[in-house]
């Protein structure tokens, strides 16, 4: 019972850290109808910048500053790169923001290098909350789940009662209506994108002292995310969160439970074939949860697009 | 009608590729048979002579590399090009080919009984199997969907690769031995240059394959299908059918070139499957330009190039190649092949000589400020990550000191003169180029 509850933990602070991502990505999909690819790329940075800032002025500072920079970088590349490709449609949109994430990726190494950086959990925070029958929890993992849950709270607030909010929320769907009342679509695009890479950069601020700050840290991360919001329907701000907290239980209650296919298979009446070392499916049989745990979201995703093309949430039918 | 998902710029979510420049009944003009046959008696030719010029072993192992390359990017342009399929997941279609192959490899019974010559045959095949079996499903749409799944089927088979160890080997991969195969009129292919001719005359057999493919009615479906799949289903065709037939080809290509793979390498791992791979070969496609035919084979012999030589000159290479990739993107979504075909009607008016001059003020500051460019680049490489106290590096020729003011200085004058006087010649080609793209009057 107690496991249950650290698990629940862990899986929390995943699906938070991944919820700040795809919520971020999937505002842009809606804006945009383009995937964007080097999302990840700009949590990488957010991580790296705060790792620089935070040499100089500390954690905070870089918590404040960091994800600033990475916003207005993602703005430019919405001005100069993107709003360039969309004329040419949407392929060459989503080859431009994988060639983004390409070039990030090289960028990072070329000025940080290929090492993982020093970026440490500030002292303030590096203690341990409290502890469940033995499993401690540091306070850092309480703190992200606090700062991912105020970023929820917040975005719900300007998206859904705020003017502004009303006005992105319009210029989502009825751009040329929301255009031909007098504001300034491309920008408000503009704003949008900036924001959803700053919330990536937050997440990478967070994150970069748990999971490490390294050049392949997009990488690990990204094509997750976008599995994370085609599960969620692409588009949808609840389903992002719902399919982030999914994947963030799922693949830690996987890791943390070795569950072998073999007692699975003999529990619904299928027995263990003889000589299973000479067997063909000898690895089927030897499959254990921890092994698969990476690649079950890759497995839900497939799943999802074949019976529920719009996700769990989505109301679009691409 | 009213459509919901329409942006702000009017472009559908389902539109597909539309960056052949080019008006498409350009491309459908009626050709003599000499000029339809020609560039193929031409490539042969080349393909035949190539090792004649370029003896050493390293040459011909960049060669194979190329011709595998080629092989695998025509392939992934049935789709991406042909088809308007956007796949982030198509290594695995080669590499589950390549794997067959080696397993085949080391079925010593089985092997023996047949020539090497026709193996990358079972690689094409399971490659189609797999595309047979994901196909039933992936190419219900195209557009995002299409690419989610192949990226989902793509992350799942390479990480797979560590689990399966059955058939993929776990983190060392398979190996095999080409050699216990028949002998093929006396030819056991123990030599680099026996195993280059048949990679040679797989490409061009697979090449013309893939171009006839695009001149049967299947193919010219493709087409319609990518521009406006509404309007082919209102002719009675199904888009979904269509792209099922263009998915399964390419499959069975990408196949075969694995297969190749297998034979020309001895040894296939994770790496033949995993996304960085599926990303190259989109590159090198898109590099190459997705909206001709020959477009993917002057991206696979540009990038191996660049690959193979930049690579031993700089560890920057990666870097080099995403920048030229994104500013194709950008600037020349036609790419290669697009730039390359701009030009034919200035050639058919005959005015070609009026921008040799134009061209070479324009171009070659410009090249001279990207690599002064370069140079900084690669100083600021050497400045950060050298050891300490290691200050002299050797760049073009010349070796100097980074820690000094001088090198950055020239290199810096060197990159702003350079793209200013090509910044400043631009308008000047511009204007040649609009002179020489009208139809008579001028000088």
């Amino acid at each position: 019972m107690d496991l249950i509850l650290v698990n629940l933990i862990d899986g929390l602070v995943t699906g938070l850290l991944l919820f700040m991502l795809s919520a971020g990505l999937t505002l842009i999909f809606s804006m945009m109808g383009v995937l964007n690819f080097a999302h990840a790329s700009f949590y990488m940075l957010g991580a790296y910048f705060a790792y620089q800032i935070s040499l100089a002025l500390g954690f905070w500072m870089g918590l404040l500053i960091a994800p600033l920079i990475v916003g207005v970088i993602g703005a430019g590349v919405e001005r100069y790169g993107l709003r360039r490709v969309h004329q040419y449609g949407h392929v060459p949109e989503l080859i431009f923001t994988f060639g983004l994430a390409l070039l990030i990726e090289e960028l990072v190494q070329f000025i940080w290098g290929k090492n993982q950086m020093a970026y440490n959990v500030p002292e303030v925070l590096d203690f341990t909350a409290f502890a469940i029958s033995g499993n401690s929890i540091p306070a850092f993992k309480v703190f992200m789940i606090f700062v991912s849950v105020a970023i929820f709270i917040g975005l719900l607030f300007v998206l859904t009662k705020t003017r502004v909010g009303m006005i992105i929320q319009a210029a989502l769907s009825y751009p040329r209506t929301v255009e031909a009342l007098g504001h300034n679509v491309p920008l408000i695009f503009m704003g949008v994108f900036g924001v959803g890479t700053a919330l990536a950069g937050v997440a990478g601020v967070i994150a970069g002292p748990v999971l490490g700050t390294f050049p392949g840290m997009a990488f690990v991360l990204g094509s997750i995310v976008f599995v994370t919001i085609v599960i969620g329907g692409l588009g949808s701000l609840w389903g992002a969160l719902v399919a982030s907290l999914l994947i963030g239980w799922i693949t830690t209650f996987a890791k943390s439970y070795n569950i072998e296919m073999e007692s699975i298979l003999n529990a619904i009446g299928i027995s263990t074939p003889e000589n299973l070392s000479d067997n063909p499916l000898r690895d089927f049989w030897a499959l254990t949860s921890p092994q698969i745990a990476d690649i079950l979201p890759y497995i839900l995703m497939v799943l999802i697009l074949i019976f529920r093309p719009q996700g769990l949430f989505g109301k679009r039918d691409s | 009608m009213s459509d919901p998902t329409t942006d702000v710029k009017g472009a559908r979510p389902d539109e597909q590729i539309t960056t052949d420049p080019t008006d498409p009944s350009q491309r459908m003009r009626m050709q003599t048979p000499m000029m339809t046959v020609a560039p193929w008696v031409i490539a042969i030719l080349i393909l035949m002579f190539l090792p004649l010029v370029f003896t050493n072993n390293s040459a011909l192992t960049i060669m194979n590399q190329m011709s595998i390359t080629i092989i695998f990017a025509l392939a992934y342009n049935m789709l991406l090009g042909q088809g308007g399929m956007l796949s982030f997941g198509h290594a695995v279609y080669a590499g589950v080919g390549g794997f067959a192959c080696m397993h085949i490899m080391n079925m010593s019974d089985f092997f023996a009984s047949f020539p090497l010559v026709i193996l990358p045959l079972f690689g094409g095949l399971f490659g189609m199997g797999l595309a047979l079996i994901v196909g039933s499903f992936s190419t219900r749409s195209a557009g995002t969907v299409f690419a989610m799944i192949s990226l989902g089927v793509g992350e799942l088979i390479a990480a797979s690769s560590v689990i399966v160890v059955a058939f993929f080997g776990g983190e060392e991969g398979v190996s095999g031995d080409r050699t216990y195969a028949q002998p093929f009129f006396g030819v056991e292919f123990l030599q680099q240059i026996e195993v280059y001719y048949l990679t040679a005359a797989w490409v061009i057999v697979s090449a013309l394959l893939m171009f006839l493919w695009s001149r049967t009615p299947v193919g010219r479906m493709a087409n319609a299908v990518r521009d406006n799949p509404e309007r082919a289903e209102f002719l009675g065709y199904s888009a979904r059918w269509v792209r099922f037939y263009s998915f399964v080809a390419s499959g069975f290509f990408a196949g075969i070139a694995g297969g190749l793979f297998a034979i020309n390498y001895e040894i296939l791992t994770e790496e033949n499957l995993n996304t960085t791979s599926s990303g190259v070969i989109l590159l090198v496609t898109f590099l190459g330009g997705v909206g001709f035919f020959f477009g993917p084979i002057i991206g696979a012999v540009v990038f191996t190039l660049v690959q193979t030589v930049l690579s031993l000159q700089t560890e920057l290479w990666a870097f080099y190649a995403g920048s030229l990739f994104l500013a194709t993107v950008m600037f020349f979504p036609g790419g290669l092949a697009g730039l390359i075909m701009m030009h034919v009607p200035v050639f058919k008016l005959g005015k070609a000589g009026h921008l040799v001059m134009p061209y070479l003020k324009t171009l070659i500051p410009a090249a001279i400020g990207i690599l002064g460019l370069a140079a900084l680049v690669e100083m600021t490489f050497h400045f950060r990550h050298a050891a300490t106290g290691d200050n002299e590096m050797t760049l073009f020729w010349t070796t100097f000191d980074t820690h000094s003011l001088l090198p950055w200085l020239i290199a810096g004058a060197v990159t702003i003169i350079g793209l200013g006087i090509a910044r400043a010649t631009a308008p000047d080609l511009k204007e040649a180029w609009n002179e020489a793209n009208m139809a008579g009057g001028g000088a």
